[in-house]
């Protein structure tokens, strides 16, 4: 299996790792496929994402999915996070192997479920 | 960058006196076994020769082994060889006889498996109750391939004899690594490989005792004593050969190395990193398998960090499986999945040295810092 030199980039050098203490919105999700699960915390102003942390426990492609969807998110306004798609991470780290893409899900859905988490309140 | 391969469960490498001894064969003595002529009968010769080492490293009569592609060929000899009727084996064979048995069970054969402990042990009463008229072959692997789980074999053997039932055991792992005879521990079948134990790949053997009925899976003409047709591959064969008479050779001191290795990686990562657990059996082990399960992280982002260090091990992680399942023995032992996700298995070889270890010693524990500051499984 080969990952993408972005892969390796984003799994051996992961942006944004980390909590927000005092998050405005704080989403986890398990993935049911193989167990892995990611937390992302965003902190928000005027409906923009001004800054975003997180913690994976998962393999390599479910580190650099989330390392990469937080690099993404940072800056965007809350509907542009929230259209963001999974394979736009993919697409952003030159692709993943077959077998990994439910990994893309991961890291789009806890960033989606951080929004959600932060716009309910 | 300098590299550690620590995967000798998966494949070795070739030792340099096997590939001296296979060298000739390929280019000289390059005759068909099966032919009258000279070039033929040099061939023969060689076969024979080897079939008579492979023989006497396993306690067997040189007419009971026949040369094989490999240690999933001979599982698949002895297994579907047998014929008909119910098989009993075990929950943590290897995929060549869990496959095996899925597809025979697709032909209406029936296949119990027995359970085993949390330290991946076969209780042999278990194998006894699930005896029933119709069983036809008891399968049970000497050692285990992930955990290094070494089974009762002989009491398991003894079982089988007193229930007139043929005995198979896969020992692709086990071979050179600990003491097998046939004889002794009452074995019928016995899968062994080349390329576990520094030999050449794509070779291996099934011991099959005289008078085993067995049935071929290639037909043709009548190659290894009309057990598997195919023109012998009389290098591969004769590589296979000298690496298990220097298996013999070596037994003593590779075991020592090995043990002494093991131990030093297991108690150095164990002093070094909280929240470690060995998978498997704590004495009843090969002695070159050290597998580990370091909670909060997951095994694949292990792998991959070691890998970067130039360490080469596996993981049962699910995330490292194209099926996305964790694996199958980890699971046997009762291990929750999220557990198993942080398995390591690190197999030793002959070659492998004490400042290897020591620099896995060094860099591991700042690995799984880096992966547990980032889990958010930690610290809960």
């Amino acid at each position: 299996m080969d990952y993408s030199e972005k892969v390796m980039d984003h799994f051996a050098n992961p942006r944004n790792i980390g909590e927000i203490p005092d998050a405005d919105g704080v989403g986890t999700v398990g993935n049911p496929a193989c167990g892995d699960t990611t937390t992302v915390y965003i902190k928000v102003s005027d409906g923009r994402i001004t800054d975003i942390k997180f913690k994976t426990f998962g393999c390599a492609a479910a580190i650099a999915t989330a390392s990469m969807a937080t690099e993404l998110a940072l800056g965007k306004t809350l509907d542009e996070a929230l259209a963001m798609s999974r394979n736009d991470v993919a697409d952003a780290l030159d692709g993943l192997p077959d077998v990994k893409m439910h990994c893309s899900n991961l890291a789009a859905d806890a960033l989606h479920a951080a929004i959600e988490d932060c716009l309910a309140k | 960058m300098k590299r550690i391969y620590l995967d000798h469960a998966a494949t070795t490498a070739v030792d340099r006196e096997v590939v001296q001894t296979m060298m000739p064969y390929f280019t000289e003595t390059y005759g068909n076994a099966s032919s009258l002529h000279s070039f033929g009968r040099d061939a023969k010769n060689a076969l024979d020769a080897g079939r008579r080492t492979v023989a006497d490293a396993l306690g067997a009569q040189a007419n009971e082994i026949i040369f094989t592609s490999g240690g999933t060929e001979s599982d698949n000899l002895a297994l579907k060889g047998v014929g008909k009727g119910h098989i009993i084996t075990s929950s943590i064979e290897h995929p060549a006889i869990l496959n095996t048995c899925k597809y025979l069970t697709d032909l209406g054969c029936e296949v119990t498996y027995v359970p085993v402990d949390s330290e991946g042990m076969v209780d042999p009463g278990d194998v006894e109750s699930a005896i029933t008229d119709d069983t036809v072959l008891i399968s049970v692997m000497h050692a285990n391939n992930e955990i290094g789980t070494i089974q009762p074999i002989s009491e398991i053997g003894s079982i089988a004899k007193d229930h007139g039932i043929l005995f198979h055991t896969d020992a692709v792992q086990s071979f050179g690594k600990t003491e097998i005879d046939v004889q002794k521990m009452n074995i019928d079948l016995l899968s062994v490989s080349s390329h576990k134990i520094y030999g050449p790949k794509g070779v291996g053997a099934l011991y099959i005792r005289k008078g085993a009925k067995i049935k071929p899976l290639m037909h043709g003409g009548g190659h290894e004593l009309g057990m598997r047709a195919s023109t012998e591959n009389i290098p591969g064969i004769v590589g296979f050969a000298k690496a298990a008479s220097l298996a013999t050779e070596r037994f003593e001191s590779d075991t020592r190395h090995l043990t002494g290795l093991k131990d030093m990686l297991i108690a150095g990562v164990m002093d070094s990193i909280d929240d470690v657990i060995l998978n498997g059996h704590p004495t009843e082990r090969l002695p070159n398998n050290a597998n580990l399960r370091f909670a909060f992280v997951e095994g694949e982002s292990l792998l991959m960090h070691l890998d970067m260090k130039g360490i080469a091990v596996s993981t049962g992680s699910a995330c490292s499986s194209a099926s996305l399942d964790p694996s199958h023995v980890l699971l046997a032992l009762g291990i929750a999945p999220e557990d198993i996700h942080g398995s390591i298995r690190f197999t030793l070889g002959r070659g492998n040295t004490e400042s290897e270890i020591k620099y896995v010693l060094e860099v591991l524990p700042e690995i799984v810092g880096k992966l547990r500051a980032m889990s958010p499984l930690a610290g809960r």
